[in-house]
């Protein structure tokens, strides 16, 4: 295992994370703020409270879930398209290291970013609204798994993609949708009959769902279930990585 | 001397159709300096990435120090220090950390004195803290090569070093090479340039068409170059030449107009002025005569012609 490479991967993103603090951290949480403006402010005045929860602080987990997801998707995707794109990668590719080692690298690179972004909103909600953590280990487990799985899924988008606007094409066409229509804003038992039938098909819910239950032991779907639908996610990644770096797709000429 | 990287009926077709590279197969020994030469699209760069591990061979294989690239490729790319032919560095970064990243990736535990000294021997140690994008393109070249001597390679493969490179620098930049040969550095690079191959290279290779054309080790291949020939235009033409000439083994060229003698330089008396006289003894009147001397170009040329360039 060729740590040492992890470790020059890593520090060598987050350093890209660092010079452009301002994009990476005051972005999102300016973001974060002006939905709690519209949505707490002027939804949540017609909208008093969701099973007992002001619609404030109901929003919370899915407003973290939603910076997360595409702070995960665009930073890892970023990270190893750059590098194809200015052609830096050929470095990676005649390294001793593995392609695991190499996914680690950006990957926990993408995560930690991620999840300093998802700690600064949850604090920030703090000062908007009354926030109750029931079950803060679940919290976690689920934070951090999110950010895992999105950036080892970004990864994947950032090896297909062979132009800077098929990097955005992902994201906005599929994922984008998914997560607002994920019980994101509102509780899909608030949608009529059909609607939440077909929600149920959505990944994104079962996420949304589990997180919010260890904010406030509230979930749409079972807790059972969210867990499998993100240790599903992430070893579905992991194998189509594992598969992409077997074969050299888009990578190895 | 034992061969450090050994190339075996190495083929490379790539997905476009392109049939870069035929059946090579190349012994680089330990501690030589190469200089593969050969024109555009004659597959140097595809050669170089196939045994870097950044293109993947059709088939064939390659062994460095005795590791196979594929099944052992840890092993193998530890030893293999690679500047490529293109300047593809990130911008933002700054030299230093960007050379720290290089020796980082190869496992190697970080040494700040080494990368110093690497930055130093390059011209580079005051613009450590620069950001790469704020270099030349000659200066971008030389982090090319402080990365690639980072994690202190055994062997070093530079794809047109010295493109871009200006004439000072790249004096420097050959000292710098034979410096690391001196270090038990073995080096392979490609070159338009024959004068650079003729100052570093202890052989030379010359590759065409995805072919291997010749290696040879300098000093004959210039012994060789060392042979110059003596032309005679003639007055008129000859059909045959007198058997009193025969020992001159000369060749007839131009249609009979002109009579060509080889001789080496290295040797003692050229012969020149008894041919001469044999001539005119045998009745065949000269009318003018030239010296001509083929040089690495000519080799070069005459074993590149007619392949196309592409
Ligand atoms: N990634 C690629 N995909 C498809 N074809 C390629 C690729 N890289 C190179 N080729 C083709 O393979 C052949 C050999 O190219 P290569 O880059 O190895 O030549 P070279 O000897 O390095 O040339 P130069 O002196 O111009 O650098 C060329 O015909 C080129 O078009
Ligand atoms: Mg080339």
């Amino acid at each position: 295992m060729n740590l040492t490479a992890i470790w020059a991967i890593y520090r060598f993103e987050m350093a890209r994370a660092l010079r452009t603090v301002t994009q990476t951290v005051v972005s999102p949480v300016l973001s974060t703020s002006l939905y709690f403006v519209v949505f707490g402010a002027a939804i949540g005045s017609r909208i008093q409270e969701v099973e007992g929860v002001s619609y404030g602080a109901f929003i919370v987990p899915g407003l973290i879930m939603l910076s997360v997801i595409t702070q995960s998707i665009s930073n890892a995707s970023f990270g190893i398209y750059f590098p194809k794109f200015i052609g830096s990668i050929y470095e990676l590719l005649s390294a001793p290291a593995s392609f695991l080692e190499i996914t680690a690298g950006y990957v926990l690179a993408a995560a930690t970013k991620s999840l300093t972004i998802g700690v600064i909103i949850l604090i920030t909600a703090f000062f908007f609204v009354d926030l109750r953590i029931q079950h803060p280990v679940w919290m976690v487990v689920f934070l951090v798994l999110t950010c895992l799985s999105f950036s080892l899924f970004g990864f994947i988008v950032g090896i297909w993609a062979t132009n800077f606007e098929q990097l955005q094409l992902v994201p906005l066409l599929l994922v984008q949708p998914l997560i607002f229509l994920g019980g994101t804003f509102y509780s899909i038992s608030m949608l009529p009959g059909v609607w939440e039938q077909v929600s149920l098909f959505n990944p994104v819910v079962y996420l949304v769902s589990g997180f919010r239950w260890s904010f406030y032991g509230m979930a749409d779907v079972a807790l059972g279930w969210s867990l499998l639908a993100i240790f599903g996610f992430t070893g579905l990644c992991v194998a189509i990585i594992g598969l992409i770096f077997r074969t050299g797709w888009r990578i190895r000429d | 001397m034992p061969a450090i990287v050994s190339v075996k009926n190495l083929t490379k077709r790539y997905d476009s159709g392109t049939h870069a590279l035929k059946d090579v197969s190349l012994d680089i020994e330990d501690g030589e300096i190469l200089a593969l030469l050969g024109p555009n699209g004659a597959g140097k760069t595809t050669l170089i990435s196939c045994i870097c591990g950044i293109a993947s061979a059709t088939s064939g294989t390659v062994t460095v120090d005795g590791h196979d690239n594929v099944r052992d490729y840890r092993a193998a790319r530890r030893l293999i220090g690679l500047v490529p032919q293109e300047i593809n560095l990130e911008p933002f970064e700054t030299v230093m950390n960007t050379v720290r990243f290089s020796r980082g990736l190869f496992g190697k535990a970080p040494d700040d004195a080494h990368l110093e000294r690497v930055l130093r021997q390059l011209s580079l140690w005051d613009k450590k803290d620069s950001q790469v994008r704020a270099l030349s393109g000659g200066m971008k070249r030389r982090v090319l090569i402080a990365k690639a001597l980072s994690h202190e390679p055994k062997v070093l493969f530079l794809d047109e070093p010295t493109a871009g490179v200006d004439v000072g620098l790249r004096k420097e930049m050959w000292d710098t090479v034979s410096d690391l040969q001196k270090h038990g550095v073995t080096i392979i690079l490609t070159t338009h340039y024959i004068e650079e191959a003729e100052a570093m290279a202890d052989r030379i290779g010359v590759i065409s068409g995805g072919e291997i054309k010749l290696v040879r080790d300098k000093a004959g291949l210039m012994r060789e170059l060392g042979r110059k020939r003596f032309v005679i235009e003639l007055g008129e033409a000859v059909d045959m030449l007198p058997a009193a000439l025969k020992d001159y083994r000369l060749e007839r060229a131009a249609g009979g107009c002109e009579l060509v003698y080889t001789y080496d330089t290295q040797g003692d008396g050229t012969g020149i002025r008894r041919l001469l006289n044999d001539l005119s003894a045998a009745g065949i009147t000269a009318r003018d005569v030239r010296t001509e001397q083929s040089s690495l170009e000519d080799i070069f040329v005459d074993l590149v012609d007619g392949e196309g360039r592409s």
